[in-house]
Order: structure tokens, then sequence, then C-alpha cells
């Protein structure tokens, strides 16, 4: 579990939330290819159609860049983005 | 425990854009013209335009379907005749902001003449060409933009016409916004929409996509992410390139940019302004 | 539909000296007329260019298209945009329209085409009369459907025909046809325009119910669905793909099976109400001579002699040619020796004649191949015969 840094006193980085509309993929792999940070692989169960949907393999590296949503020739995936919680991280002198 | 809610509630942005009741659309795995669909939405939403005043004209084709899932007013018209019925509705409603959303059979090939004159004239519409390089929907014929030696389905020994360069074509018949992107160019191609909405006259911008089930499949070319992987490595982006040197040999280097980006007064424009000149008062200006 | 008074700017008050192509661009003025995409072609050029003439100073657009296929279209689109449009050819080009004229029935969309016919076929006799496309007219387009034709005989009926054309455009949603020819076209004669608060023009059904309950082709009780126009936020789409209420495409034989029944069904069930036709002495007739457009002008003359003769001979002037006047025509073949229709082509409404005639009588045709009207003589002929 990634630990969210903190960076010039208040700055965090965005995370994510991906929904995806399993039932609408038709297993084009262009959300797993194109994640910056791999946060997407193609699961092991089908859909009705008989695709290999994705799923989220790792969820706290999404950084909401919503290249997915973007690329995604199905409309079927898009990302919210994750409110901001009060968690206690590690606050850094250091720049990123 | 709210945020779990919250997520189950989100609502795909895109689903204000399209007609849900006809989700999931016909097009095939791998295929870019969704692709393109999303960057156009992306650009509807970001230009904040009246949504009631936006039309979509599509001829026949896979990229002829678009006008059947946007939400807007959507027209879906006759192979290669998107551009004057476009034409007709600007003229009819010029308030409207009409987007001809069609593939390049439709738009180069039967089409073509349409294209030049809707060109010539600077009819104020934006042209969105997606360029699979065939006739997709009928089974993958050889199409006015299919690459030299590329195999098809009406050229199975190879093509050996010389095909289009689209922007061009565009260019010397007078469009006042010319560019060109693959659809992995997401974000570009959404920049590009915008900036076409913001102006006025002939703006035509081409979209190279893949055709995983046609053309990709008779050239031995891959799935979708094999062609989305040639685009990434053998696009050139060059802004101002001059549009004579765009020729893209099969699986060759593909130039992309915006390569035009001209002031033209679009046809409304030029007829009320010389109708004045040239009748004084008695004229009763049009769509002003 | 509404039916208004014409707008006064586009009406040319008074008595006037036109020809029947000039006739035809004033009556789409008079109807509303403010848009006209066309090509220009021998005979009919001369609409085109007064059209040009006049809607800088009434407000419209006026565009010489590269070609009638995308004048056609872009007729369509202006109809879309909610502008009565029009557009003018002839032979060569009627047949390049062929296929979009399909689409604005299919999408069920008002519009008016004049053709002014001359010889053909191909590029045939280009300044000469004919009377040739009356058949292509109705069965031209792929598919099975059905249209509205008009045959005018003078400048004045130009006039008033094309105000007419455009009425019954606008109530049924669908490509009306003004099937003039080149004699009608460019002989001169007096047109009288009267005062706009005359003439009767009728606008299309707009629909004024909830946006979200509105479904493009839900026919109405009259068989006709409400319109409505690109921009007013109805979000509609329309397609030239078999569509059900929705107008979203439905690939299957139901949604053709409605499909197909309605766009016939709403001409044929109001067929009553389109057709026209001028019957004269037709009572205890022993022929009955059935024309249209300038042949008519001519068969008259054959009558009169007929008449002095003391042949009893009717006549029937079509002035709705397509829906046909089946039903009369079938009433008037119990009474009479037969009929007798001239035309300037080898044989198009003699046809309907004959179908709707079922065997009854004889309908005998005296063809004219074109480039010429007929000699009122050989009419005689034939009359004379005919009533032996």
């Amino acid at each position: 579990m990634a630990e969210q840094k903190i960076y010039f006193g208040n700055l965090r980085p965005k995370r994510g939330t991906i929904h995806i509309d399993k039932s609408r993929c038709k297993g084009c792999g262009f959300c797993v290819e194109y994640c910056p940070r791999d946060v997407l692989e193609l699961s092991e169960e089908y859909n009705q159609k008989g695709y290999h949907p994705p799923h989220v393999k790792d969820e706290p590296n999404c950084c909401y860049c919503q290249l997915c949503e973007a690329i995604c020739p199905e409309f079927a995936l898009f990302v919210t983005l994750k409110e901001d919680e009060e968690e206690e991280g590690e606050k850094t002198e250091s720049r990123p | 425990m709210s945020k779990d809610v919250k997520a189950q509630e989100a609502k795909n942005p895109m689903e204000d854009f399209l007609r849900m009741d006809r989700i999931p659309h016909i097009w095939c795995s791998g295929c870019g013209i969704g692709v393109v669909v999303t960057s156009f939405v992306d650009a509807l939403r970001k230009s904040e335009l009246d949504l009631n005043k936006v039309a979509v004209v599509s001829g026949i084709g896979c990229t002829g379907r678009v006008a059947g899932y946007v939400k807007l007013d959507s027209f879906h018209s006759t192979h290669g005749r998107a551009i004057p019925f476009a034409t007709g509705l600007k003229l009819g409603n010029p308030e409207m902001q009409v987007v001809v959303f069609s593939g390049d059979g439709d738009i180069a090939g039967i089409g073509g003449n349409h294209f030049v004159h809707a060109a010539r004239r600077n009819m104020d519409i934006l042209v969105i060409c997606v360029n699979n390089f065939n006739y997709a929907m009928t089974g993958g014929q050889v199409a006015a933009t299919s690459p030299l030696n590329a195999n098809l389905s009406t050229a199975p020994y190879g093509n050996f016409e010389y095909p289009f360069s689209l922007p061009y074509l565009a260019d010397a018949c007078g469009a006042t916004y010319v560019a060109r992107w693959t659809c992995l160019h997401i974000r570009r191609v959404t920049m590009s929409i915008q900036e076409a909405f913001q102006k006025k006259g002939f703006r035509f911008i081409e979209v190279i996509a893949p055709c995983v089930t046609l053309y990709a499949r008779r050239n031995r070319l891959g799935d979708g992410l094999n062609l989305l992987k040639y685009y990434h490595d053998n696009s050139e982006i060059r802004h101002g390139a001059d549009t004579r040197t765009l020729d893209i040999e099969y699986q060759g280097k593909m130039i992309v940019g915006k390569f035009v980006d001209r002031e033209k007064p679009p046809f409304l424009e030029c007829m009320n302004t010389h109708m004045k000149k040239a009748l004084g008062d008695k004229y009763v200006p049009y769509g002003e | 539909m509404k039916k208004l008074k014409a707008d006064p700017k586009g009406v040319l008050t008074g008595a006037h000296y036109l020809d029947g192509d000039f006739a035809i661009a004033e009556g789409a003025l008079s109807a509303g007329c403010r848009f006209f995409a066309g090509y220009p072609i021998t005979p009919s050029t001369e609409t085109a260019e007064r059209f040009a003439e006049r809607i800088p100073f009434v407000g419209g657009i006026f565009i010489q298209m590269e070609d009638e296929i995308a004048s056609v279209t872009a007729l369509i689109g202006a109809s879309w945009a909610g502008k009565k449009a029009m557009t003018v050819t002839s032979g060569p080009g009627f047949s390049l329209m062929m296929e979009n004229i399909g689409l604005a029935v299919m999408m069920e969309a008002p519009i008016v085409i004049a053709n002014v016919q001359r010889g053909g076929p191909s590029t045939g006799l280009p300044t000469l009369v004919g009377q040739q496309d009356m058949m292509q007219v109705r069965w031209g387009s792929h598919g099975d459907y059905k249209i509205i034709a008009l045959s005018p005989d003078s400048p004045q009926e130009c006039f008033d025909l094309t105000i007419q054309a455009f009425n019954l455009s606008e109530t049924y949603r669908v490509p009306t046809f003004i099937m003039t020819d080149e004699c009608v076209g460019h002989m001169h004669e007096k047109v009288v325009i009267p005062p706009a608060d005359k003439i009767e023009v009728v606008e299309r059904k707009w629909y004024e119910g909830p946006k979200e309950k509105y479904l493009p082709y839900k026919p109405d009780k009259d068989m006709i669905p409400f319109m409505v126009k690109a921009g007013d936020g109805y979000r509609f789409h329309t397609t030239g793909l078999t569509h059900d209420e929705r107008g979203y495409p439905v690939i299957n034989a139901e949604c053709q099976d409605w499909v197909v029944r309605h766009l016939n069904d709403k001409i044929t069930k109001n067929a009553e109400k389109i057709i026209k036709y001028e019957e004269e002495q037709t009572d205890n007739a022993e022929v009955v001579v059935v024309s249209y457009g300038i042949t008519s002008r001519v068969a008259y003359r054959a009558v009169q002699l007929a008449r002095k003769a003391g042949i009893k001979v009717g006549t029937l002037r079509l002035i709705t040619v397509w829906p046909f006047p089946e039903k009369r025509i079938k009433e008037l073949a119990q009474k009479v020796k037969a009929f007798v229709v001239p035309e300037i082509n080898y044989g198009q409404m003699v046809l309907e004649v004959e179908r709707a005639a079922a065997g009854k009588v004889p309908a005998i045709l005296v063809p004219h191949c074109g480039g010429w009207v007929h000699d009122p003589e050989d009419i005689l002929k034939v009359i004379k015969e005919a009533a032996k």
C-alpha cells in the first residue's frame, strides 16, 4: 500500500476511483496498455459477450489521469476523483 | 460508507451525450471510432456549447453510425451526401454548429465532389473524417485513401492506385482549419475539435483509426493494440507542415498535427457582404 | 397543419407576362419558399435564375450546388432546419436526384422538385418538349413508396400549382413534384398573382408537446407524424435506414412492414383529398380524352373539331398525375367506348388509364416521341376511330 506523500505542506497527488461497466467491454486492451501506472489488467472472468473485461489491480496507484476513460472505445470506463480524506501522510520537506 | 454509495451513484459523464438506449454500439473490438467519439464528446463538454444548437450529420459506413449514438439533433443521410445535407442544414438554420462525422470512403470517395465544393465555398461546417483506409462496413474494399500495396477485398493482390492525402486536398480546396491526428492522440484530437469549434468556415480534421476486422486482418497487422503501437511509433507531430508532404505509405511514417489555421469569411458572410455592396439598402440580409 | 396567409414579402402581386419557369419561381416565393438549391439544366434554368434574382430582396438562400445530387440533399437538410425548400431540374438531373428523393420519402421531409421535362432518354433533346418522365416520377427511386405529382398546362397554372405543391408537401410530408415541360416552361403568358392575403399557404404540423415524449415518426390521427426542426432542443435522430417511431434504425421484417405500409398508406388513404382533375362533357361521352400538361391544350383543339363533327367527346385533364384518379377512370370506363390518351412519350400514363379501365374499354395511345407537340389532326383521327 503506497503511502500518500504530502508535498509543500499540503499538496497531494490526485487519486481516482475507476468505474468499469463490464457488460460493455469488448476486451480490446487499450486501457490496460495505456494506463501510465499499470493500474488495470484484463481479468480472468468473462462478460456476457465472452470478452475478458479489465479489473483494477492496483487501485491506490491510480492518479486520476483519466487516460483509460478517454481511450476506451466502448464508453465503458470512467474515473471519479477520490474525495480528500484526512489521512495521516508522511510530511516531507524534500521535493518530489 | 458514504464514499462507496457516492461511488456507486456516479454516472459516466459520457451518458449525457449519448443515446444510452442504443449502447453498446456496433463497432468491433479494437475499432478506433469509439475513441474518436469519446474525444469529440470531451471537446463538446469542454467547449461549453449549447448542445441544442449542435447537429451531427453522418453518411453511410462504420463512422456513419456515429449520428445514431450522439444525443444531439442527428441525421443519418445517404452515402457520400453528408456534406450537402449539412450545407442545407447550416444554411437553413445558421445558428447551428453543424458537424459532419463520416468515414474516408464516404467523404473522399463517393462524396469527393461535395467535399471539394463545400471547402471551396468555405461552408461553415466542421468535418471530422475517421480514416481507416478502407470501406469497412461493406467488408474492407479499397478506398481512395488506401495506401499503395495494401491488401483489400477488391484489391486482393495489393492496391496499385495512388491514395489521396486528405489534408492536402482540404488545404488545396480552401479549408480554414486542417489537422490530422491518429485516434491515439486522444487529448490532441479533443483540442483540435475545440479549436475548430471556435473558428468559422470549412474546418477539416482527419483522424486515423484502426480497423481491426478488415484492414488489419487482411494485411495481418494484428489487433487494435498492434495498430495503436504502430501509430505510436510512426506518427510524428509537425505543426504547420507543408500539406504537400503528408502522404502515408503503407505502414510508413504518418505526419500529424495542425497544418492549416487561417481566417477566411464563410459562405454566408461573403453572401451578405457582397449583396449589401451590390444592392445597398434593398438587400434583405440573411442569417445575421 | 397551420393554414396561413402568404408572406407578402415574396408575393409579386399584379398581372405579369411571364414564362412557365419564371412563374414557378414566383409561385415558390409566394408559397414561402426561402431556400433554393439547384443546378442549371435546360430548360429549367430560368427558374433558378429568377429565384436568384429575386431572393436577395425577399430574404433567403439561393445556392447553386455542384450537381443535382447535392441540390436535392441540401433541400432535405434545409427542410429539417425548418425551411420550405425547392429545386428545379430536367430529365438527366432528375435521374441523378432519385436516390435522395428516396431519402426524403424515408425521412418524411417536405421538399418540392419541379421537372421541366424534355426529350429523352439520356441527353436527348435539351431544348425541346417531352413528357417522358411521368412514370419515372412515380417509380424512379428504389423501394416501395408514393409521391404526389402535379401537371400544369400554362404559366398561370405553373404559379398556382407550385403553391399547391408546397401545401401538399407540407401537409403530407412527402416530396411533391411539378411535372411541367419545356413548352409550358418557355411559353410566355399572362400570370395574375393575387394579393398575399388571398393566397393560402400551409405549414407542416409542428410538434408542441413535452420534449421528452417526442417521437419523430409516430403517426397522428391523419397518419402524418408531427415534425420539429433542428436547433429547438428535441435532440431527435432521423435516418434513411428502416426506422421505428423513435427514428432509430431497426433492421428486421416487422419494422420494414410498418414503414413501407406507413409511407404508402399515408398517400393512398388520403388520395381523395389530393386528387384533382378537370372534367368536361363526360356525362354522355362516347370517347374521353385523358391528357395533361401542354398536350391537354393541343388535345382541346382536336376535341373541338371532333365535337363539330358530331362525336360526343369528353375530356379529363389530369391536374394531379400521381396519385392517379383511378376511381374516376373506372367509373367512366363503365360508360364510354374508349379512352384516348395523347401524350408526348411512347406510352406512360396510358398504362395507368389501361390499368384503371381494367379491360372494360380500350385505352388508345396517341404517342409523340418528343421534340414538338402533337398535330391536333393526329389526335382527331384517333378520336374518330375510337368513336366508331
